[in-house]
């Protein structure tokens, strides 16, 4: 048992996929000799090597490209993109490339590769550095896309993304990398981690329930908190995985509960909140007692960042959202 | 007036040399940098395999025509620089075409009614890369010499550049066109191969047009000399001359295997046909430049050279001739009896591991097929 940050983990889950697998390559802009600007693959090259952690030109396009080439070759490329706002130069690349040359080629090719985007603000930065792209990626066939939320599931899920035989987009909540530590127990996980593919409960309630992934599993985890102490009991469960979405626990969750609130940073409008209010409402149109509701990022551009504060998610936000659906 | 500072912008320049060894007439040169030693057979065999990839074209046009094909993309005219970049290769080089690379397609043994699926809607592309070494047509203009560079950068880590040995080690080459020459990932691609020095060549045919927009759209300097800005070598060859382009692309994938670096090779060459069955050439060009074109003709020079040279008589034109005839048949016969995929399988590609998601919306379009089965029994 270690007790290790969100960033630690992702540097230990990528070193040991690694270990495990020699032709487990890692690509992008200061991942070698820097460590990444965000340290995640810190040490790697010196101890990898140049040929396994492969500083790129600056070209984003490039890197994922390249790295299809790689990946056509028997490679397992894991790329890391700098900041969300700079995945779209590769948007070509991954949407017509990565997520179709498994369907083009009728299962003949297969690109194992890991996209990984910290996402997501909080961080005070400029322009381009904050953004949550994930439904852009979710609504293309091919890709898979899934966001960590803690340090034991960053170790673990980095590892099921880089083993996986599809393309998977892995979203790291970037305001997290170095927030609170946890205890990643690494003899664990590798013997035995949740399936890469399914949601999970981490909070029970029965009052309400609160969909969250990313960053807003702590926000939604606070609000419960909050509410538990005003005698409301929330249900939170954290998605984990985008595309494929995995429902299961939520339909289950939403019949006991009858109210949802769905949170996330990204854009309300299309965001991932649409789809999971569309298809709850499907599921369990007789057990709901109040109208999906979708807690977000405004459809504004993403603001300066003296200002972020009041365009991401939080707590009150939150929980007025939970009154609301009382309110029907 | 020149700039004092940074100095004239460089002039529209000339035309540059190219590298040639059958001149538009039908007379052997040579060129002091490449040179190849043809043996009566290779020369028929260039012969035979222009003549048959050009049948297979005419063919396609024709089944699109009769409303066999959605679309075909022509290559007429372009036969000499893809059977000489095509037969240039060693079995284990791996090629990235786009979706006009027939005649490199048929060098790889590439079934021609498998090209003809893919543009009759059956499919996206049904052979298979790793049996063939030959990637699917990509379609997006350019894409795919990002892929092609990367997986060079794979060869490279896979020890299988420079060992010396002919058998093993590999080249990998990417096909684009002059449109693609201004598309952002071939400029990355040159920038990440000259980075890495990946065993990549960069095979450009420069068929004059892209759709409608001249060459003099793309660029204002000869495109083989923009590699010497990304810091590798360039050449133009005579794209209508498939002995020069067999001799630079050899030379080429050689340099490549031994750990050279990338190399930009431009093909001179034009597009008679149109883009696709779906363009209108008359549109945007003169005819006159056609029938310019038509005295270079690829074929036409060779034949005069092998009958002027006595190795090949009217029974040899006549028995390739036959072969087209038969290569024609059999496309015709052969792209009729395609069977429409089934759309059960279309969840079935997505994903190398199928979720369950996709499982459902299978399920429930099956049960809805079977509905419409019911109600006719």
């Amino acid at each position: 048992m270690t007790t290790m940050s969100l960033a630690k983990a992702l540097n230990a889950g990528l070193r040991r996929a690694m270990e495990d697998d020699d032709k487990v390559v890692i690509m992008g802009e200061d991942v070698g000799r820097l460590g990444g600007v965000f340290r995640i693959t810190d040490g790697l090259q010196k101890d990898f090597g140049d040929d396994r952690v492969i500083d790129t030109p600056l070209a984003e396009s490039g890197i994922v490209g390249t790295a299809v080439g790689l990946a056509m070759r028997g490679y397992r490329p894991v790329v890391e993109i700098q900041f969300d706002g700079f995945v779209y130069p590769a948007y070509d690349q991954i949407v017509c490339q990565v997520a179709k040359l498994h369907y083009r080629s009728r299962g003949r090719v297969r690109i194992p590769m890991v996209i990984r985007i910290p996402f997501g603000g909080g961080i005070g930065a400029v322009e381009h550095h904050s953004e949550s792209p994930e439904a852009q990626f979710v609504h293309t066939p091919g890709l898979k896309v899934v966001a960590c939320s803690n340090p034991a599931d960053a170790y673990a899920m980095i590892q099921q993304a880089i083993h996986a035989d599809d393309p998977v987009i892995f979203l790291e909540p970037k305001r997290l990398y170095h927030a609170a530590k946890a205890d990643v127990d690494e003899a664990a996980l590798s013997e035995s981690p949740a399936p890469l593919w399914q949601s999970r409960v981490v909070r029970s309630g029965s009052d309400a329930t609160l969909v969250a992934y990313g960053p807003t599993v702590s926000t939604c985890l606070d609000a419960a908190t909050v509410a538990a102490e005003e005698g409301r009991s929330l249900e939170v469960i954290d998605l984990r995985t985008l595309s494929p979405l995995d429902l299961v626990p939520v339909h289950e969750s939403v019949r006991r509960t009858g109210r949802l609130v769905v949170v996330h940073e990204a854009h309300v409008t299309l965001g991932l909140g649409a789809e999971i209010a569309a298809r709850v409402t499907e599921e369990c149109f007789h057990s709901l007692e109040a109208p999906v509701l979708r807690v977000g990022g405004f459809d504004t551009p993403y603001p300066p960042a003296r200002i972020e504060e009041a365009f991401l998610p939080d707590l009150d936000r939150v929980l007025d959202a939970v009154d609301r659906t009382f309110g029907f | 007036m020149s700039d004092p500072v940074f100095g004239p912008a460089p002039e529209r320049a000339p035309d540059p040399e190219l590298v040639q060894l059958l001149t538009p007439e039908g007379e052997r040169v040579h060129h002091p940098g490449f040179d190849v030693d043809f043996t009566p057979d290779e020369l028929r065999g260039f012969y035979r395999d222009m003549t048959l990839v050009r049948r297979l074209d005419v063919e396609a046009t024709a089944l699109q025509r009769h409303g066999e094909l959605g679309l075909w993309a022509q290559l007429l005219g372009q036969e000499a620089a893809q059977i000489g970049a095509g037969r240039a290769l060693a079995p284990q080089d791996f090629v990235f075409p786009t979706y006009r690379e027939h005649g490199v397609a048929w060098c790889r043994g590439v079934d021609p009614v498998r090209l003809l699926s893919l543009f009759r809607g059956v499919d996206q592309g049904s052979w298979d890369p790793a049996e063939h070494n030959f990637a699917l047509y990509t379609i997006v203009i350019g894409a795919q010499t990002l892929h092609a560079t990367g997986y060079a950068m794979g060869v490279q880590r896979d020890g299988l550049v420079g060992t010396g040995d002919p058998d093993r080690d590999m080249a990998v080459v990417a096909h684009f066109g002059d449109g693609a020459s201004s598309q952002g990932d071939v400029n990355e691609a040159f920038v990440f191969a000259a980075s890495y020095n990946a065993p990549v060549v960069f095979f450009c045919q420069n068929n004059q047009w892209a759709i409608s927009e001249p060459f003099e759209r793309q660029s204002r300097i000869p495109l083989y000399r923009r590699a010497h800005g990304f810091g590798f070598p360039g050449v133009r060859v005579d794209g209508n001359d498939v002995l020069a382009t067999y001799a630079v692309m050899k030379a080429a994938l050689q340099r490549a295997r031994e750990g050279q670096g990338p190399i930009l090779i431009e093909a001179y060459t034009y597009r008679m046909g149109a883009h696709t069955t779906t363009d209108d050439p008359t549109r945007y060009r003169l005819s006159e430049d056609l029938e310019h074109w038509k005295l270079k003709d690829p074929i036409a020079r060779l034949e005069v050279y092998l009958r002027r040279n006595g190795m090949a008589d009217e029974a040899f034109t006549a028995d390739v001739a036959a072969e087209a005839d038969a290569l024609g048949e059999r496309m015709r016969r052969e792209c009729h009896a395609l069977p429409d995929p089934s759309p059960h399988d279309l969840w079935d590609l997505v994903h190398a591991e199928k979720t369950a998601e996709l499982a459902a919306q299978q399920a429930e379009y099956d049960a809805h097929a079977a509905s419409f089965e019911e109600a006719l029994s």
